[in-house]
């Protein structure tokens, strides 16, 4: 028996505890990386109110574009959005809230709420819509706004590989937001396309230590691509 | 003749050096990774998460892992590196990237920016531009240099919400490469066969028009 065994062994499992107007935090750039199953627990469980925290909102059929059609979201948190008509209608209806949020600022604020950073300046934003509202402030002359860290009640991460310990390895351009994510949840859930046992992942190859993850899971995955773009054989 | 797109990508592919990190955006910048002068070596950085972006995969090499920042599949060059978010704007907002160009709907005379909504039509969202202008010291901003009905993009003041303020210095459209300097737009280079007259009447901010104006040449 080891306390550090993270593996849990049903989605039900996984995402226990996950009530009515909690915030989630989720990895993922556009279809990439993105926790499908796990996305597709809350649909079943019918969650409501839930803030989401997510790059992108997925389209109509995959990803997170599953929680609209039962009103599952109230509010997200991306920096694009409205690659599904759904989305769009209850965004122009004010069924769903919309907080858009320059890329590199979202990834921030997740990084920095993981890491008990509160708030943080940043020149990205000054002079735009992004700034109403928030403080600014000169630095070495010039301006920046500050911009409130973000955590979440739950994060649901998508990674390759895994030990049992939750010590997590991401591939290629699908570690993305994930690895923020990961650190910014108050219960950090994660899938993964293998778990090992402890000790046969090189610890210097480790992209997140497992003292942020809480439950881990093994699954398969579709991996929808959203922009299949190929150049002949043989070019 | 009002360049092309391809054509626009050609020139702005001229202002790329050994060594450069850059960074395109979606649109015409993606072009410019086609016109890469020989014998200079660049990184290409895409936003979520790769410097060292290779070319489109052969079918069989399609990697639903390995995406751009317009989420298309591609493959990684030699000399790659992968990593988080927070890492790759950190790379961004730290001004470490050399080169971004990026296309806009509108640029003014202090160096204002507006690329990313139209009230009441398009609302998708900023993505990583308004980290991108803001981090960066050197921009090309891609755009044609008047609407459909010839309204110009090339402003006193810009009218829709701005992505970033007072941060792009180089317009190139398809009449003309643009330097913004001390409030005013200043003609560089024209299109081949575009004369400075119709340069200035689809331009509505103030451009200054010094001496002879070259025309770009085109490979």
């Amino acid at each position: 028996m080891s306390g550090f065994d993270k593996v849990v062994h049903s989605y039900e499992e996984a995402m226990s505890g996950l009530t009515d107007n909690m915030t989630i935090l989720a990895g993922g750039f556009g279809l990439c990386g993105i926790p499908e199953n796990l996305i597709s627990e809350i649909k079943r469980k019918g969650t409501r109110g839930l803030t989401l925290v997510s790059n992108n909102c997925g389209v109509d059929d995959f990803g997170l574009g599953l929680l609209l059609p039962d009103r599952q979201i109230q509010k997200i948190i991306a920096s694009y959005v409205g690659e599904n008509a759904e989305f769009e209608r209850q965004m122009m209806s004010g069924e769903l809230s919309v907080e858009l949020t320059p890329q590199g600022t979202l990834a921030e604020k997740m990084r920095a709420g993981g890491a008990g950073i509160p708030a943080f300046y940043t020149a990205t934003g000054v002079g735009t819509p992004v700034a109403e509202g928030k403080d600014e402030r000169q630095f070495n002359g010039r301006d920046y706004i500050l911009e409130e860290s973000i955590t979440g009640d739950f994060a649901i991460v998508k990674a390759w590989k895994a030990d049992r310990y939750g010590n997590l390895v991401f591939r290629k351009t699908a570690r993305n937001f994930n690895p923020m994510a990961a650190t910014a949840g108050k219960i950090t859930v994660v899938e993964v396309e293998e778990i090992v046992e402890p000790g046969q992942l090189d610890p210097d190859e480790i992209h997140t230590p497992g003292i942020y993850v809480n439950r881990l899971i093994q699954s398969t995955f579709e991996k929808r691509i959203e922009q299949r773009t190929t150049r002949p054989s043989g070019e | 003749m009002a360049l092309s797109r391809d054509q626009i990508a050609q020139r702005v592919a001229q202002e790329l050096q050994d060594g450069y990190y850059v960074n395109l955006g979606i649109g015409i910048p993606t072009l410019v990774a086609n016109f890469v002068p020989k014998g200079i070596d660049v990184m290409l950085q895409s936003e979520n998460g790769l410097l060292g972006m290779g070319a489109f995969p052969t079918e069989e090499m399609v990697d639903a892992d390995l995406i751009n920042a317009g989420k298309q599949t591609v493959t990684m060059a030699t000399g790659a590196s992968i990593f988080d978010s927070a890492e790759s704007f950190a790379m961004i907002r730290g001004g470490h990237v050399d080169l971004t160009v990026l296309g806009a709907f509108e640029v003014d005379v202090n160096g204002n920016i507006a690329s990313y909504m139209i009230p009441g039509k398009l609302i998708k969202g900023m993505g990583g531009a308004m980290d991108l202008v803001a981090g960066a010291d050197n921009i090309i901003v891609t755009m044609t240099h008047a609407s459909k009905h010839g309204e110009s993009k090339l402003l006193s003041n810009c009218t829709l919400p701005l992505t970033g303020r007072g941060c792009i210095k180089k317009v190139l459209t398809d009449l003309a490469f643009i330097e913004i300097k001390a409030g005013k737009f200043h003609l560089l280079e024209r299109a081949p066969g575009v004369s400075v007259e119709d340069i200035i009447k689809l331009t509505e901010g103030e451009l200054v028009v010094e001496g002879d104006i070259p025309e770009m040449e085109l490979g």
